[in-house]
């Protein structure tokens, strides 16, 4: 199909939206109707057709306008994108990944042509056309994981892996959910997910480190993450926390429909061929809550999730203090009816809400 | 002198040990303030014929104490950012198998341990051992700038102006501690400030 780009913000007013196609694809994260931390991860190797699995780098109706966010998220800030004087090839190999998977899995948007190591890339959605020579970052008008993560929708971790760890030495971070690359950079798997509380104590580091560190190349894995975000703001940072963090004050009974997103990453793991690192690109969903209650079985098991989640869980993810209201809202779209199994919407077999 | 023990805590928050004299030609030890009394438990003529002791009082006074154990070579300097550039020079001339031993304050000890592995010495392969006050170095993650000896929580960003909450989430990198702006949700809301282990 033909993706028809949306003209629609990130901030001041929000004029982001899911078109139906867009609510019926969106990466609902729970599998049940509960919620706790698994290492969860499966092979990233395609998908149903038209799902955010299919592809190796999902591009959606969001893509222009994610990009335009980004690049204003680094005008104000640059240090978003930081990488380690050792990590240029690992972007380098992440330049070659992507170009390759969107120009072979896009054909109508995003064309390659490699004569040696001549390469000319074209992106038609953002109406670029560049010639440059590979593996010479001269050539390029930013250094090479800069470059391709400004035209790739989601941040992007590129770890480096030595002594039985992955080290976050680079990345392209706009999107996150409230943690600092300018911070962690340098840090090791173990440090970056400090602040995660339980799933240490329930060794979920501990079984994904050894999982990444044996991700071969052409087997790329994924597994999916989520919060909650009031408006559908990307640059939920800590560094400009102090300016969105009043945001989720202004949540009303009235407004909370519109205003409460839920946030889904979309985690996706590739080995590096040149320099055995391991690119670990963070794709970020936002779906309304109104939206997803257009699905009969999302709002049940939302309400269900959000009702039972432990309360460090919700402290850690910023949202106890809202959730008496979005259980309020969410309780309206819960009649009890049992769930079926899985995280697809079975808009056709599920029964319309009875109540 | 009894040593704090700091509580349990995350990953990313450095744990300290205890000095030990290890063998090895030569001996860079590295110290601020109270830190003296380490270097002292583990000194010997031996150990401080091969040693460079650089040492930032603080207002302690145990140069003199330092001074005697006729170290190889001795520094004293006025602050961490005057002897800085000696630490460097040091570091570029040191051989295969230095010994580094750095004790005092967190401040004192992430930013020399900073500099030492830039010099290309493994974090793992130093030694530190945590004397004196408890106070932090601290990063404000909104404008990016270094409040040193931060005691309290919150604390008040010497730079932009914030209020701050003290992380415990640590960068080898920035040798800082994260603070993060406290009444961002409910502006004016700060509550009186503490003791960081009150």
């Amino acid at each position: 199909m033909t993706i028809q780009f949306n003209d629609e913000t990130f901030r001041d007013d929000y004029s982001f939206h899911n078109s139906d196609w867009a609510i019926k694809r969106f990466p609902f994260p729970f599998h049940e109707d509960s919620y706790m931390y698994a290492v969860n991860m499966e092979q990233h190797r395609g998908g149903p057709a038209g799902s955010v699995y299919e592809k190796r780098f999902d591009v959606d109706e969001h893509y222009v306008a994610e990009m335009r966010d980004r690049a204003m998220v680094l005008a104000d800030d640059p240090l978003r994108c930081q990488s380690l004087p050792h990590m240029t090839l690992a972007g380098w190999d992440l330049l070659e990944l992507i170009m390759v998977s969107k120009s072979e899995d896009y054909p109508d948007l995003f064309e390659l042509y490699r004569d040696g190591d001549q390469w000319r890339w074209v992106n038609k959605p953002l109406g670029i056309d560049d010639r440059f020579t590979f593996l010479d970052d001269t050539t390029l008008p930013y250094g090479p994981m800069e470059y391709i993560t400004r035209q790739t929708q989601g941040d992007f971790c590129v770890l480096d892996q030595r002594e039985g760890n992955l080290w976050m030495d680079a990345g392209m971070v706009t999107t996150q959910a409230d943690w600092s690359l300018d911070f962690d950079i340098g840090m090791n798997f173990f440090e970056w997910h400090a602040p995660v509380p339980l799933a240490h104590e329930k060794g979920i580091f501990v079984r994904a480190l050894k999982f990444l560190l044996n991700i071969q190349q052409g087997a790329p894995a994924r597994r999916l993450n989520w919060t909650m975000t009031v408006n559908p703001l990307l640059d939920t940072s800590p560094e400009n926390y102090h300016k969105w963090g009043i945001q989720k004050t202004t949540l009303t009974p009235e407004n909370l429909g519109a205003k409460q997103h839920l946030r889904v990453e979309l985690q996706t793991f590739f080995r590096l061929p040149r320099s055995n690192g391991l690119v670990f690109p963070i794709r970020c969903y936002l779906c309304s809550f109104q939206d997803l209650m257009t699905m009969p079985k999302w709002g049940r098991r939302l309400h269900r999730v959000v009702r039972d989640l432990p309360e460090e869980l919700a402290t850690y993810k910023g949202f106890i203090d809202n959730r008496p209201m979005m259980l309020d809202y969410l309780s309206q779209f819960d009649d009890g009816q049992p769930t079926s199994a899985g995280v697809w919407p079975d808009f056709e077999a599920e029964p319309p809400l009875a109540k | 002198m009894s040593k704090f023990e700091f509580p349990p805590s995350i990953k990313s928050r450095p744990v300290y040990g205890t000095l030990e004299a290890r063998p090895g030609k030569g001996h860079l030890m590295i110290a601020d303030a109270e830190g003296a009394e380490a270097i002292l438990g583990i000194a010997t003529p031996d150990l401080m014929a091969k040693t460079h002791i650089i040492y930032i009082p603080r207002g302690a006074g145990f140069t003199d104490q330092l001074r005697a154990l006729n170290p190889a070579q001795f520094y004293e300097g006025p602050t961490y950012a005057a002897s800085v550039q000696r630490i460097r020079r040091v570091l570029q001339d040191a051989h295969m198998g230095l010994q580094v031993y750095l004790t005092g304050t967190e401040g004192l000890m992430g930013q020399a341990q900073n500099e030492a592995m830039q010099a290309g010495i493994p974090h793992t392969a130093i030694q530190t051992e945590h004397r004196g006050s408890v106070a932090r170095r601290m990063q404000c993650v909104h404008c990016k700038g270094i409040t040193e000896d931060v005691e309290t929580d919150p604390f008040q960003c010497s730079h932009c102006g914030l209020n701050l909450f003290v992380r415990d989430h640590y960068s080898r990198r920035l040798a800082a501690y994260q603070g993060v702006c406290i009444d961002a949700e409910d502006p004016g809301n700060v509550p009186a400030p503490k003791g960081i282990y009150e």
